[in-house]
C-alpha cells in the first residue's frame, strides 16, 4: 500500500458532511496557517514540499506563487481551476465530489498564503451537481467560521465563489479561464501578461487546478520537508491518477509516484490487469493530449530501464519515446483497439474544441480530422500520413495556448509509432473496415527496439 | 515622467532604436520593406487586436542584452515588445519562412478563392499574403466550409465564407461605436462573424469595419460589382464634415465617384489626421456622398507601384524614380528609330509634359485639327 494523503478519508462514511470532516482532522491547517505561520512562510513551505501543478504542465506551485504581483492597493485573487475536461481525466471529480472540505480547506490556506479575499472555483459546466456539492460545503465551512469575515479572529476575510462554465475545453486553459470567469468569451488571452500580473479583472490572479490545491492540506500539517519525502526525485508527494480504458479495474488512484507502471497496470492494488486477459498494445498516460506510447516503450524507458509513475520517467526520452504525466488520465488500450481510429475521435474532440481564435488551431484541426477520417474510413492514401506529419508540425508551438500542441502531439506520436498500422489501413482499405491491425509490432512480451 | 528610454533592436541584421514599449512588429515596420512581418489581424489603431493570425510569428534569436537565451518558440512580432539588445530574425530564418507558408495554407484552407467576383481583390491583404508567402497549389481536398451571405444593415453586407476571423471588425464596433452588436458565435472551425439574431449595424461609425477587413469578408454594398478597384483612380479629397474628420480617399472613374474610404497607409491601416488622431470616417461621409462636387479634390492618391491599383493610372509615377538617362545613351549612343514622330501628332507624347496633367489621348480631332493649321 502506498502512502495516501488527499484519499486516505475518502471511504469514511459521511465525509461529505461538515461534521465527519472536521472529527476526521479536518481544517487543521487552516488553523495552523492562520494562526500561527506568515503568508511567506506558507509559500516557502509549498516550495520547499516541491509540489507541482497537478493539471498537466507541472510547473513548481511555489514558484507560481511567488511570482504573484503584490501591488499596493490592489485585490489579489486565487482561481481554482476545477474545468476538468481533459478526455480521461477524472480525479478532481472524484476529489471534490467525495471530498469537498478537503478543496475548500485547501483554497482558505492558499488563499491566506496568496492574500486573495475573493476565491474562484471555476467548475465546468457538466459538473452540475458536484456545484451543489461544492456550494453546500462551502456554506457549512461559513457557518462554522472557516469563510466570510476575521477567519479565526485573525482578521482574515475569504469568500468562495463558485462559478460554473458552459462545457468548452478551452475553459480550462487559465487565460481563457479568467475570461471566461468574467463574462467573455473564452478565448485564451496572448501572453504576457501573465495571470500573475494581470488575471481577473486585470488584477495578480493564481490560477491553479483542484488536485494542486487540495494538495497543500497535507503540505501544511506535515511540514513541506516530509511531504518532499514522499516520492521520487522531482516528482514528491502523491498524486491522482484516472486510470481507464481496457482494464479490470478503473478508477482514480492515489499514488506515491515511486511505483512503476508495469506494477501500476497489472497489479491488483490498482488496475488489476488488462480486461478478459487480452493483452496491452498502447497507453496514454496522460490525458488525450499527451503522446501515446506503445506498450514497450510504456513499460521500459528506450534505455531499457522499467519506466516510473512520475513526471520524469514518463518523460523520458522526450517525445521520440518518451511521453508526460500530464493531468494523470492513464487511458490503456489493449489489442483489439485501432489505433488510427482513437486518433480520430480525439482529433475529433480537438477540432471541436478548438476556439477558433487563432489560424493554425482553428483550420489546422479540422483538417487534421478530415484526413484521419479518410484514413479511418477506407479511402486514405500513403501521401496523407506524410501530409498530418506536416500539418501538426505547422500547428505545434505557432498557436497562442496549448491546445494547438495537445491537438498535434497525440498525431504526431500515433504516427511516430504506429506508422505500419496508418499504412496498413492504407493498404487494405477493405480489411480495415472489418479487422484490426491487433499488435504485430507491440505485443507483450516486451521487446525494445535497439 | 523620466526620461523616455530606447532600445536597440537588431531584425534581419538592421539595427533600430526605438522607445522602450514598442513591438517587434512596429519597430520592424520603421525599418520598413520586407523586414517588416506581414500582419493580417493587428491593426495599430485598434487597442487589443493581433496574436490571431499569427502571420506575423518570428524567431527571436537573442532575447536581450541582460538574457541573450533565445525564446523557445516563434513569437508573434505583433504582440510582443522589444527588450534592449533583442536579435528578431523575420525572413532571415527558415523556421519562420515555413511557419508562415503554414499559416498562409491555414488561412486559405476554407477560403472559397473568388477572388474574380471578390470586391477585395486587388487591395486584399490575403491575396498580398499568399503572393508573398503561400504556394500556389493547395493540399486540402476537402469540402470548404461555407455560410449564407448577411446583410448587416443598410450598407454593409456579410460574407463569412471568406472571413479569416480577425476580429478586427470586431475591436473597432468595440471602440468606434457606443454599442457593440456583432460579434463571434460557435467556436472553432465553425465560428462566425455575427450580430445576435440578426440584428443590423447602424452606428454612425460602423462603416470603418469595411476598411479594415482585411479579406472581401464586409463589403461596401453602394460599391458592391460596380467596378474593379485597380480600373479606379484614387484621389485625396476632404470635405467638411461635422461628425468626422472627412478626410478621405475616392475611387473615381472619370468625374463619377465610385466609392470612398478613408485614407490607408503602406501597411493598409487608416491614416492619422494631422492632429495624430486617426482618420476614421463617418457613414456619411462613405456612403452617402458620392458627389465629386460634394469634395475639395486634394490630388492622386500615392499608391505603392507593387500594388496592382497603381496600374493604368496617369499618376502612378507618383513617388516613382524617374531614370535620368536618356534612351540614346542607354543605347550606345542611336537614337530609336521612329515610323512617325507622333510628339508632332498630339501632345500624349511630349517628354516634356506629364501626362498626369494632359487633358486626355489623341483623338481624330487631334489630327484634324494639325492638318488644318499647317
Amino acid at each position: 500500500m502506498g502512502v495516501k494523503l488527499l484519499l486516505d478519508k475518502a471511504n469514511v462514511p459521511g465525509i461529505r458532511t461538515y461534521e465527519v470532516y472536521r472529527r476526521e482532522g479536518g481544517y487543521r491547517s487552516v488553523e495552523k496557517a492562520l494562526k500561527e505561520m506568515t503568508t511567506d512562510a506558507i509559500v516557502e513551505e509549498v516550495k520547499k514540499s516541491g509540489l507541482r501543478g497537478r493539471g498537466g504542465a507541472g510547473f513548481p506551485t511555489g514558484m507560481k506563487w511567488s511570482f504573484i504581483a503584490k501591488p499596493e492597493g490592489v485585490p489579489r485573487h486565487l482561481v481554482c481551476n476545477a474545468d476538468e475536461s481533459e478526455p480521461g481525466t477524472f480525479k478532481d471529480r472524484y476529489l471534490m465530489e467525495f471530498l469537498p472540505h478537503l478543496l475548500i480547506e485547501g483554497l482558505i490556506v492558499s488563499s491566506f498564503a496568496l492574500g486573495s479575499n475573493d476565491t474562484y472555483i471555476y467548475i465546468r459546466g457538466e459538473y452540475a451537481w458536484i456545484t451543489d456539492i461544492l456550494e453546500q460545503a462551502i456554506d457549512e465551512a461559513k457557518a462554522n467560521g472557516w469563510l466570510g469575515k476575521n477567519i479565526l479572529g485573525t482578521g482574515f476575510d475569504c469568500n468562495i465563489h463558485v462559478q460554473r462554465g458552459a462545457g468548452a475545453y478551452i475553459c480550462g486553459e487559465e487565460t481563457a479561464l479568467i475570461e471566461s470567469l468574467e463574462g467573455n468569451r473564452g478565448n485564451p488571452r496572448i501572453k504576457p501578461p501573465f495571470p500573475a500580473i494581470q488575471g481577473v479583472w486585470m488584477r495578480p490572479t493564481v490560477v491553479n487546478n483542484v488536485e494542486t490545491l487540495a494538495a497543500v492540506v497535507p503540505i501544511i500539517n506535515m511540514g513541506g520537508e516530509e511531504y518532499a519525502k514522499i516520492g521520487v526525485g522531482k516528482s514528491t508527494g502523491t498524486k491522482l491518477i484516472s486510470a481507464c480504458g481496457n482494464i479490470n479495474k478503473p478508477g482514480v488512484y492515489e499514488i506515491d509516484m515511486t511505483i512503476t507502471v508495469e506494477e501500476f497496470i497489472y497489479s491488483d492494488e490498482y488496475c488489476g490487469g488488462i480486461k478478459d486477459g487480452k493483452k496491452l498494445k498502447a497507453c496514454i498516460p496522460g490525458g488525450s493530449s499527451v503522446p501515446i506510447l506503445p506498450a514497450n516503450l510504456l513499460l521500459t524507458t528506450a534505455k531499457g530501464e522499467p519506466r516510473y509513475m512520475n513526471y520524469e520517467s514518463l518523460s523520458d526520452g522526450g517525445f521520440a519515446t518518451g511521453s508526460m504525466l500530464g493531468s494523470g488520465g492513464f487511458i490503456v488500450l489493449d489489442e483489439d483497439q485501432c489505433i488510427v481510429k482513437n486518433t480520430y475521435t480525439l482529433a475529433r474532440f480537438y477540432r471541436h474544441e478548438s476556439c477558433g481564435q487563432c489560424s493554425p488551431c482553428r483550420e489546422g484541426t479540422g483538417w487534421m480530422e478530415k484526413i484521419l477520417q479518410k484514413i479511418e474510413t477506407g479511402k486514405g492514401e500513403m501521401s496523407d500520413i506524410d501530409l498530418l506529419w506536416d500539418i501538426q508540425r505547422k500547428i505545434e508551438g505557432n498557436t497562442i495556448c496549448p491546445l494547438g500542441d495537445a491537438a498535434a502531439w497525440p498525431v504526431a506520436a500515433a504516427i511516430r509509432h504506429f506508422r505500419d498500422e496508418f499504412e496498413w489501413h492504407v493498404n487494405n482499405p477493405e480489411l480495415s473496415q472489418t479487422s484490426n491491425f491487433g499488435l504485430q509490432h507491440y505485443a507483450d512480451p516486451i521487446h525494445v527496439p535497439a | 515622467m523620466s526620461e523616455q528610454t530606447f532600445f536597440k533592436v537588431t531584425v534581419d541584421g538592421i539595427t533600430i532604436e526605438v522607445p522602450a514599449g514598442t513591438t517587434i512588429l512596429q519597430a520592424a515596420r520603421q525599418i520598413g520593406g520586407e523586414v517588416a512581418p506581414p500582419a493580417m489581424c493587428y491593426y495599430s489603431k485598434l487597442e487589443g487586436s493581433g496574436g490571431k493570425c499569427r502571420t506575423c510569428l518570428v524567431e527571436v534569436a537573442k532575447g536581450s542584452e541582460k538574457d541573450p537565451r533565445p525564446m523557445p518558440k516563434l513569437v508573434a512580432s505583433c504582440r510582443t515588445t522589444v527588450m534592449d539588445g533583442m536579435e528578431v530574425k523575420n525572413i532571415t530564418s527558415d523556421k519562420v519562412l515555413e511557419a508562415r507558408a503554414g499559416v498562409v495554407e491555414f488561412l486559405l484552407l476554407n477560403h472559397p478563392l473568388d477572388c474574380p467576383i471578390c470586391d477585395q481583390a486587388g487591395e486584399c491583404h490575403l491575396q498580398d499574403l499568399s503572393f508573398d508567402h503561400g504556394k500556389s497549389g493547395t493540399r486540402y481536398e476537402f469540402q470548404r466550409r461555407t455560410f449564407k451571405k448577411h446583410d448587416l444593415g443598410q450598407h454593409i453586407q456579410l460574407h463569412m465564407t471568406r472571413c479569416i476571423l480577425c476580429y478586427r471588425c470586431v475591436f473597432t464596433a468595440d471602440q468606434l461605436t457606443n454599442k457593440r452588436v456583432h460579434g463571434i458565435l460557435d467556436r472553432g472551425d465553425h465560428a462566425e462573424i455575427a450580430t445576435h439574431i440578426e440584428k443590423s449595424l447602424d452606428n454612425e461609425f460602423i462603416g470603418n469595419v469595411i476598411d479594415v477587413c482585411p479579406v472581401g469578408a464586409l463589403t461596401d454594398k453602394t460599391f458592391r460589382f460596380k467596378n474593379r478597384v485597380w480600373y479606379l483612380k484614387p484621389m485625396d479629397a476632404h470635405r467638411d464634415c461635422p461628425t468626422c474628420s472627412g478626410r478621405v480617399t475616392l475611387w473615381n472613374r472619370g468625374d463619377e465617384v465610385y466609392r470612398v474610404t478613408a485614407r490607408k497607409d503602406e501597411w493598409g491601416e487608416i491614416e492619422d489626421t494631422p492632429d495624430g488622431k486617426p482618420g476614421w470616417i463617418c457613414n456619411t461621409c462613405r456612403f452617402d456622398k458620392k458627389n465629386a462636387s460634394e469634395w475639395v479634390i486634394e490630388g492622386p492618391r500615392a499608391i505603392s507601384r507593387a500594388s496592382v491599383i497603381s496600374q493604368g493610372h496617369y499618376a502612378g509615377n507618383v513617388g516613382m524614380t524617374i531614370p535620368t538617362e536618356t534612351f540614346k545613351a542607354v543605347n550606345g549612343g542611336r537614337a530609336p528609330h521612329l515610323l512617325m514622330d507622333i510628339h508632332d501628332e498630339s501632345e500624349v507624347n511630349q517628354p516634356d509634359i506629364h501626362l498626369g496633367q494632359i487633358q486626355g489621348p489623341s483623338n481624330g480631332t487631334t489630327f484634324n485639327n494639325k492638318k488644318d493649321n499647317a
